[in-house]
């Protein structure tokens, strides 16, 4: 049973703020991922919810006892780190048996816990390994297995695939989610990955300078974005975001044509979002919509995209298909799905409901 | 890539092949002959007896001829130095790892006010001639009632240990991956396991270049037991063997013989040592 709850936390060090109040609720057997940009303070709040630095203001309630000032081994949380942090002179086997040991298990049951965190990772051939006779995957099954042995209510993982290669990458992926589904802990992981975040989480955490900006499982967080940040780092290609003036229903771009929306939010001045699915690009310089020219195309075997700069200097990013490839410089007219397309405020780039006014 | 490597090679004349290496090797040669003929020197010395060094100073001795040191083991109070010896740097060395592997530590892992200034005070130390100091420290002592005793040496010469060890230690300690003590922490150790358990096997070749770097000076020292022991049974090696140097006559190869023996233990000891100088301690800690 795992219940977090972080209301209203703070962290400074010395006189930099780097967390300005996080609120969030975490259930249990939840897979939670973190992600934003570098230096936004994820690692820092996933520190403060393991104890490993004090937390400033705030507090961090977990089962209903406020945690605020527990001891990190009390808490009944593990971590992986980002570097694994094994012990360099302990192999495989003492590095797990580290923690099982100072948890003050018996000595069968610290073999038992072992032999089993082994088994799960396939880590049986390698118990008598140093940390530096291990390849990269190896370690951070190891760095996993350390984790595991301690049975902890909470996984902590700061960005455990960083340091693997791609194919390694989604294997370790996969693994870490059949792990959960296998233990039922709940996890907190972070990354900047958005894919890891998409295919991992049940649900996402975006933050940014040390803000929340929103919390919502992979689909919601997709289909409606917050704000222009949520927008922008969920979903790749990113989705293309537009400054339009509007003339009743006509939305137009600065020196290169409009769109025709049926429904528009009650706002002078507004963002209008386009993911790579919700544009068409034609060939017809005539035709109704945005012009632009075509930069570079990106071919994928089953997909490509297409990237073109709009005549006010915004580079857009379309799908085409593959049999359907524009060349460099080619002039085309972007056609836009209203259907599909997203409406943010100009002004402090919140999401803007149809008919509302924002 | 390779146009690189072709044209590295292409510059390559005499010089180039026999070239800077040739001239480094030459070089290490030559510095190597230079530092190892005086211990040569003093070993084959050991082997003559005082004529025959006068004779033929460089020549090569008779290596069965042990007179010299079966005279210094059973004739003088050799052994009883070499206990002095033994006990006065064992006992400063073990004072000045300990002490100074937790200094460090401290300093080196743990913020708090004043970090820096203790770090500053003990560097300062570097700098203090601890010599010039010996008429207040001869008085210390003596108040101290601890003159002729080895513990004044051996507090002496923790003082002089501590500040190398605390700056060699400090700067070491802050380039181990922090990660490391947070993963000990969040396994359960208590700060003093934490510094048992994983830090000390991993600053261990710090503390080696550390102990190598003080024991040395220590061993060696003449001045301090000079000041501080008049007692013969408590006299370290330096100061016991010019006790063989006569105002008349010495007998220099029994002198030599000690000296030999009296480095022995230093020169076993550092390279011991020197198979910990094992790099790469950490990798395979991180990433
Ligand atoms: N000990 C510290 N003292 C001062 N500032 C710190 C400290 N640790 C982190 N910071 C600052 O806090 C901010 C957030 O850091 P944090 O490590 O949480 O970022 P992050 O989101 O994990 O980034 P990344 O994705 O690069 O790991 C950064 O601006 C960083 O400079
Ligand atoms: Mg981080």
């Amino acid at each position: 049973m795992a219940q977090l709850s972080l209301r209203g936390i703070k962290k400074r060090f010395r006189d930099t703020a780097v967390l300005h109040g996080i609120d969030l609720e975490i259930g249990d057997r939840e897979f939670v991922v973190f992600v934003g940009p570098s230096g936004c303070g994820k690692s820092t709040l996933l520190r403060l919810i393991a104890g490993l630095d004090p937390i400033t203001e705030g507090e961090f309630v977990l089962n209903g006892t406020r945690m605020n000032d527990v001891a990190p081994s009390r808490r009944g949380i593990a971590m992986v780190f980002q570097s694994y942090a094994l012990y360099p002179h302990m192999d495989v086997y003492e590095n797990m048996a580290f923690g099982a040991r100072l948890m003050g298990l018996d000595k069968a049951e610290v073999e038992r816990r072992i032999a089993e965190a082994a088994q799960m990772l396939k880590l049986d051939a390698l118990l008598k390994r140093r940390p530096r006779e291990l390849s990269g995957g190896q370690r951070q099954r190891v760095a996993i297995g350390r984790a595991l042995v301690r049975k902890p209510d909470v996984f902590l993982l700061d960005e455990p695939l960083s340091n693997l290669d791609a194919a390694l990458r989604s294997e370790v992926r996969l693994e870490i989610a059949k792990l959960h589904r296998e233990i039922g802990g709940t996890m907190i992981y972070v990354t900047h990955d958005q894919v890891e975040a998409m295919t991992l989480a049940d649900k996402i955490v975006v933050m940014n300078s040390g803000r929340i900006e929103q919390v919502g499982s992979p689909r919601e967080l997709y289909e409606t974005p917050a704000n222009v940040f949520v927008a922008g780092f969920i979903g790749s290609p990113r989705m293309t975001l537009v400054d339009v003036t509007r003339d009743g229903n006509r939305l137009g771009i600065a020196n290169g044509g409009s769109v025709v929306m049926s429904a528009l939010p009650q706002v002078p001045a507004l963002k209008l979002g386009l993911r790579p699915d919700s544009v068409r690009l034609v060939r017809d310089a005539d035709a109704e919509g945005l012009r632009a020219v075509v930069e570079y195309t990106e071919y994928l075997g089953d997909n490509a995209f297409v990237y073109a700069r709009l005549a006010d200097g915004t580079l857009l990013s379309a799908r085409t298909t593959p049999n359907d490839l524009f060349a460099p410089d080619e002039a085309v007219t972007v056609q836009v799905d209203p259907a599909s397309t997203h409406f943010f405020s100009a002004e402090d780039g919140r999401r803007l409901v149809l008919g509302g006014a924002g | 890539m390779s146009a690189v490597g072709t044209s590295y090679y292409d510059r390559k004349g005499i010089l180039g092949t026999l070239g800077r290496d040739g001239l480094l090797q030459i070089i290490l040669i030559a510095n190597s002959i230079i530092m190892l003929a005086p211990i040569v020197i003093m070993i084959f010395s050991a082997f003559k007896t005082t004529p025959q060094i006068f004779q033929s100073p460089f020549g090569f001795p008779d290596l069965t001829q042990v007179g010299n040191f079966v005279k210094i083991w059973t004739q003088t109070n050799f052994l009883r130095y070499l206990l002095n010896s033994f006990v006065v740097t064992g006992a400063s060395m073990v004072l000045i790892l300990t002490l100074g592997t937790m200094a460090a530590y401290a300093l080196g892992r743990y913020a708090f006010t004043g970090a820096g200034f203790i770090l500053m005070f003990f560097v300062a130390g570097l700098t203090l001639p601890l010599k010039l100091a010996i008429i207040p420290l001869f008085m210390l002592m003596r108040d101290l009632s601890i003159l002729n005793n080895q513990l004044s040496l051996i507090f002496v010469y923790t003082a002089m240990g501590l500040p190398t060890t605390i700056f060699i230690m400090t700067g070491f300690i802050r380039t181990l991956p922090n990660e490391l003590e947070d993963a000990a922490r969040m396994d359960g150790a208590s700060e003093a396991r934490i510094m048992w358990s994983i830090m000390l096997p991993l600053v261990r070749p710090a503390m080696v270049i550390a102990g190598i770097q003080n024991v040395v000076p220590i061993w060696n020292d003449f001045f301090f037991p000079l000041v501080f022991i008049q007692n013969d049974a408590l006299k370290t090696l330096p100061q016991g063997l010019t006790t063989f140097m006569g105002e008349y006559t010495t007998d220099w190869g029994v002198l030599f013989s000690g000296l030999t023996l009296s480095a022995a233990p230093i020169i076993v000891i550092y390279i011991v040592l020197s198979r910990q100088f094992i790099a790469g301690m950490t990798s395979g800690a991180v990433k």
